[in-house]
Formats: C-alpha cells, structure tokens, sequence
C-alpha cells in the first residue's frame, strides 16, 4: 500500500513539474521544475529499491549536471535570446518529434502483452524488498561482466572533456592574435 | 476510522525512535549552529586578544538566543524587482538540505535516523551537497551584482571542490570495503586504527575540500565581505538571512561528521581495543562534571546577582548531564546505555575537534584570490586525489596479493603521493614565475 501511494506521489511530482517546465517562460524557474522532476524520478527509484540508482541521480543529474545548467542560464540572458528567431523555426520539428514519441509509446503499450518475454510486464520478477542490495550487485556486474563497455565508455568521456579542454584553448590563442 | 488509527499507532510502535532522533535532530541543530556560532566568536576573540561577546548572559552564553530572536521579529524585506518565489523559497533549500543529510548520519552508535542505509556516506554526501542550489537561486533571485557574483563564485568553487572531496574519501571507502556508515566504523574498529593514519593525503585533501564545500574562510570568496558586500545573501534580511546561516553551520556538521566517520573512527573512543585502558569510558562524565565545577567557580566572580544565579544554573545542567552519562556505570541494569551515550561523547568531541580546526584556518589564514582557489582546486588537490586513490587501491592490492605488511606498503605508496605532491607544487610555482616575467603566458579565465 504504503508502495502505491510513493509511487504515484512521486510519479506525479514528475509529470506536473515536468509539464511546468515545458511551459514557464522564465528559464530559471523551468530549470527549478526540471530538478523537480529529476528529485522525483530519483524518488521513484529508491522506491524500487533501487539506492544506487537514487543517489546516482541526485549526484549527477541535480548536483552537477543541473548546477552546470543554472550556471549558464545564469550567464547567459536567455529573455533575449528567446526571441531569437532561430529557437522559432524548432516549432515544426519539436511537432514532428512528439508525434513519433506518441506513437511508439502507444505502440509498445498496445504490443505489450504480445511481445516475447512479457514486454513491459516482468513476470516473475523478486519482490522488491527482497533484493539483495544492489550498490554491490551494480558494482560486480560492471566490474566483471560488463569491465569493457565501461572501459569504453569511459574514454569516450575521457575523450569528449580532453576535447572540450581543446577547443576552449584554441578559441583563447584565437582571442589573444 | 478505526483501523487507520492501528495503522498509525503501528506505524508509531515501529518508527518512534526513528521518529524521535529526527525531531532531536531539527529541535537541536539550530540550537547547536547558535552555539557554534558563539564559540567562533569567543574563539577569534581569544586569538585576536579580545573579550568577544560579554554582556548578554555571563560571557556571552545568551547571545545565541538573544540574535535568534532579534532575527525572528526582524522586518522581513523582499526587494522589489527580485523573483518573489525563488528568493522566498531559496533558504529553505539550503536548510532542508543540510538537515536531511543528517538523516543517514550516525551520532553514536545508537542515536540515529535511518537505520544501516546502503548507501549512507553517499546520501549524505550527495544530499548535503544540493545545498548549493539554495545559494546559486537565492543569489539570482535577489536580481543584484553582488549576490550574482556570489552565487556564480560559490558555484564555480563548489563544482571544483566536490570533485576533489569526492575523490578524498575514496581512500577511506577503499579501506572499508563498504559505504555503510556503521559498517565503516566497525572496519576501524576491527582493524585496530583509525583511517587517518592509513590514508593521512586523503583525510587532508577532504579537510581542505570541506572547508571550501561549506564556503568557509580561507575559501569565503561568495559571501566575501570586503568585495561583495555579503555575497550571495546581500539582499537577504531576518529570518531568511538566518536560514542561510543555519544551513551553512549544518553543513559544517555534516561535513565534520563525515570525516569523523570516515577518517576519525567514528564514535569509537581512542584505543577501543585496549582493554586496561577500559577506564576511559568513566571519562565523559568526569570531563561534564568538571566543567560544571568550573561554571561554579565562574559563579563567585560574575558582577551582577542574575548572571551569577545564570551561572549556577548552567553548573546545574552540567551536573544533570554528568549524572545521566554516569548512570550506566553506576547502576548495572542501566548498562545497556553506556555504548551508546559514550558514543555519542565521542563523536561529538571528534565532530567538536573538526569545526575548532575549520575556525583555527579561519582565524589564521586570509582569504585566497580567485584564481588562486582555482590554480588550489584543479592543479593540486585534483590530481593530488586522483594520484591518492591509485596508490591505496595499490598499496592494498600489495597486500592482499602479494603477501606485503600493510604498514609498510601504505608508507610507500603515500611517500609516493607525497613525491607527486611535491612536484605538482613545484609545476605551479614554475607556472607563476612564468607568467609573473611575462614567458609563456598563460592566461587565466578569471583573473584575465
């Protein structure tokens, strides 16, 4: 019971913060709705159980990633650039966009009980509170099973900041001549 | 109806010491960042040969509740062009966040909110770190250069520090095995020392991370007062300006206590091992009760009737305090307590020693340069955390596999660390005399 009621507590915090996000006109305050919603999604995941997932979350998305966002926001005077005719002409593809999202969504919900495996149902799955706990599981499965799409992808991250550092450099020599 | 009441009075039977360590921990906490605060007063006073605080209450002890409560009726004021909602909420932000952290800390080994957590130490460090969202919106939301210039600064400070810290405590997770909080203790309870002395670079690298992370002086650069009026909360008056103050002396406790628990032994008293040392458990009493004494020696010298009777009253409390830690020892049946009061004793003192050092740099240090901070955080204490996490992971594995003593592989792996530290020290002062000559400049993005 008490389950159900955190789940759609938070679930929805998320939907209506994510809602507000898209439709405040201030770009701080759309920056505060999306933490919202990244707090409530992290939110639903310790609710399933899954800590690491939560405080990943919280971490990375709201304490560095959001903090980043706000910071250039912060900068940047985006009242000005909204009416930037360039962010008019998106108005067509963001269209575009949330149909096709709308229709897969539709799609995978009517096929789900039809796909191989039960589709979004997962059957036979442990009750969440009988999990053993998952930091642990997380950590042997990435550093055992899964040691080289980690590898990997931490030199493709490794490789996109020494990226970043380049580019800012060149700009700086740049500037100076 | 019924039945929701037996669902409560369950949810009650289950949860009420939970329950009621959370209401200490939001009751005292504010009481205790008031107190902080007078000790810092009275300490700088001390070091600067002054007096500090003297006249409300015999030496001061009532300043604490005379400021809350001159900021409690103080006029609340909202500046015109600010952005109502943020600039209310923002404080808060930062409060709760401070606080909830503390939810998965344990003072002691029985006083407690949420109970063997999985991933304790990164919930507190990770909740305790939203904080700053309440500093970077308070800041532009009070629409005013100052405090954008604060908020802008303590972001920039707290993206650099946090990863520096991060990767501090590594160290001591690695040693641990575990991100339990009382499983942490027991590792160095089990292992016979405390983590500093295993990974002294890495406890030193989180000190000056932490003090940067609570934007303490010598890294005040957002609330700087001789640049930027009051950084961030310039704008700020009466109670909110206080929640800010609130939540930035929280955190210094959170971020104490996290190092007592990581690098500190927890609540473990020095020597938990040492059975003829056995009698240290007696001492917390004896140290309260002295104090006691001491308020009553105090008493006879106070001027004036009042603060005297004050001081008598405070010497009552003391002995209150000491009887109840004393009882566990004196009564037999009582002796399920003694663990966790001595606990809490300890700790506290350990978390008390860590916030006396914070206010030691504070008096004794000026204030770093912006890009200086900068030049700290990103060419030394970074790499220096990187470099430091590899030598205890090696030095460990020289030990499980190799068979090495583990005294001696930790010495070399940190006189290694140390070696590293060096050199990146020196790369720096190369790269300043550099740019001081006017070779190879280098420009800074901060400094210009």
């Amino acid at each position: 019971m008490l389950d159900s009621v955190l789940f759609y507590f938070f679930a929805g915090v998320a939907v209506l913060s994510a809602a507000l996000m898209v439709t405040r006109r201030n770009a701080v305050h759309s920056a505060v709705f999306l933490i919202t919603t990244l707090l409530a999604t992290a939110g639903i995941f310790l609710q399933l159980r899954a800590e690491f997932l939560f405080i990943a979350q919280i971490i990375l998305y709201v304490g560095g990633i959001m903090v980043l966002f706000i910071f250039v926001i912060m900068l940047v005077r985006l009242d000005v650039a909204l009416h930037h005719i360039r962010f008019r002409m998106q108005r067509f593809v963001a269209v575009l966009v949330a149909l096709a999202l709308a229709f897969e969504v539709t799609v995978i919900v009517l096929l789900a009980g039809k796909l191989p495996g039960g589709g979004l149902f997962v059957q036979g799955a442990a009750p969440a509170d009988k999990l053993p706990p998952n930091t642990e599981e997380l950590a042997k499965s990435l550093f055992s099973s899964y040691l080289l799409p980690f590898e990997i992808a931490s030199v493709l991250l490794l490789v996109a900041m020494v990226g970043a550092v380049v580019m800012a450099k060149n700009r700086r020599r740049g500037d100076a001549s | 109806m019924n039945a929701t009441l037996q669902a409560l009075l369950q949810f009650l039977q289950t949860w009420w010491v939970e329950l009621v360590c959370g209401v200490v921990i939001v009751a005292v906490v504010p009481l205790i960042a008031g107190y902080v605060v007078l000790v810092e007063r009275k300490l700088m006073a001390d070091m600067q040969a002054r007096l500090g605080p003297m006249r409300v209450g015999p030496h001061g002890l009532l300043q604490p509740i005379a400021d809350a409560v001159k900021l409690l009726i103080k006029e609340d004021i909202i500046p015109r062009d600010s952005d109502a909602l943020i600039f209310w909420f923002a404080p808060v932000i930062s409060m709760v966040a401070a606080l909830t952290s503390m939810g998965a800390l344990y003072f002691g080994p029985s006083f407690r909110v949420a109970q063997g957590i999985n991933i304790g130490i990164l919930f507190v460090i990770g909740v305790s770190s939203l904080g700053f969202l309440g500093i970077i919106l308070g800041g532009w939301a009070s629409n005013s250069h100052y405090s954008i210039i604060g908020a802008i600064r303590s972001t920039a400070q707290l993206v650099s520090y946090e990863t520096a810290g991060g990767l501090a405590i590594i160290a001591a997770l690695l040693l641990a095995g575990t991100l339990r909080i009382s499983a942490i203790v027991d590792a160095q309870a089990e292992q016979r020392v405390w983590f500093i002395f295993l990974a002294p670079v890495g406890f030193f690298i989180y000190l000056v991370a932490s003090i940067a992370e609570t934007n303490r002086a010598p890294f005040d650069l957002p609330e700087a007062e001789s640049e930027l009026v009051a950084g961030y909360m310039t704008e700020y008056s009466g109670f909110r300006w206080a929640l800010y103050f609130l939540g930035e002396y929280a955190n210094m406790i959170v971020v104490a206590s996290v190092a007592t628990t990581l690098f500190l032994g927890g609540w473990l008293r020095p020597f938990p091992n040492v059975h003829w040392l056995n009698w240290l458990d007696g001492l917390p009493p004896l140290i309260i009760a002295l104090a006691g004494i001491y308020s009553i020696y105090r008493a006879g010298k106070q001027p004036v009737w009042v603060q005297s009777w004050f001081m008598w009253a405070v010497a009552f409390a003391c002995f209150a305090v000491a009887a109840i830690f004393a009882a566990p020892i004196a009564f037999a049946p009582l002796r399920f307590a003694l663990p966790g009061l001595n606990g809490a004793f300890w700790f506290l003192v350990k978390v008390s020693a860590y916030i006396y050092v914070f206010m030691w740099l504070r008096f004794t240090l000026p204030r770093y340069r912006f890009d200086q901070l900068m030049h700290l955080g990103w060419y030394i204490l970074i790499p220096l955390a990187i470099v430091n996490v590899f030598s205890v992971g090696v030095a460990m594995l020289l030990e499980s596999e190799f068979g090495w003593n583990r005294w001696l592989a930790l010495i070399i792996t940190t006189a290694f660390t140390l070696a590293v530290s060096v050199y990146l020290v020196h790369l720096h002062d190369k790269r300043a005399v550099m740019a001081s000559t006017g070779r190879g400049v280098i420009s800074d993005s901060y400094a210009g």
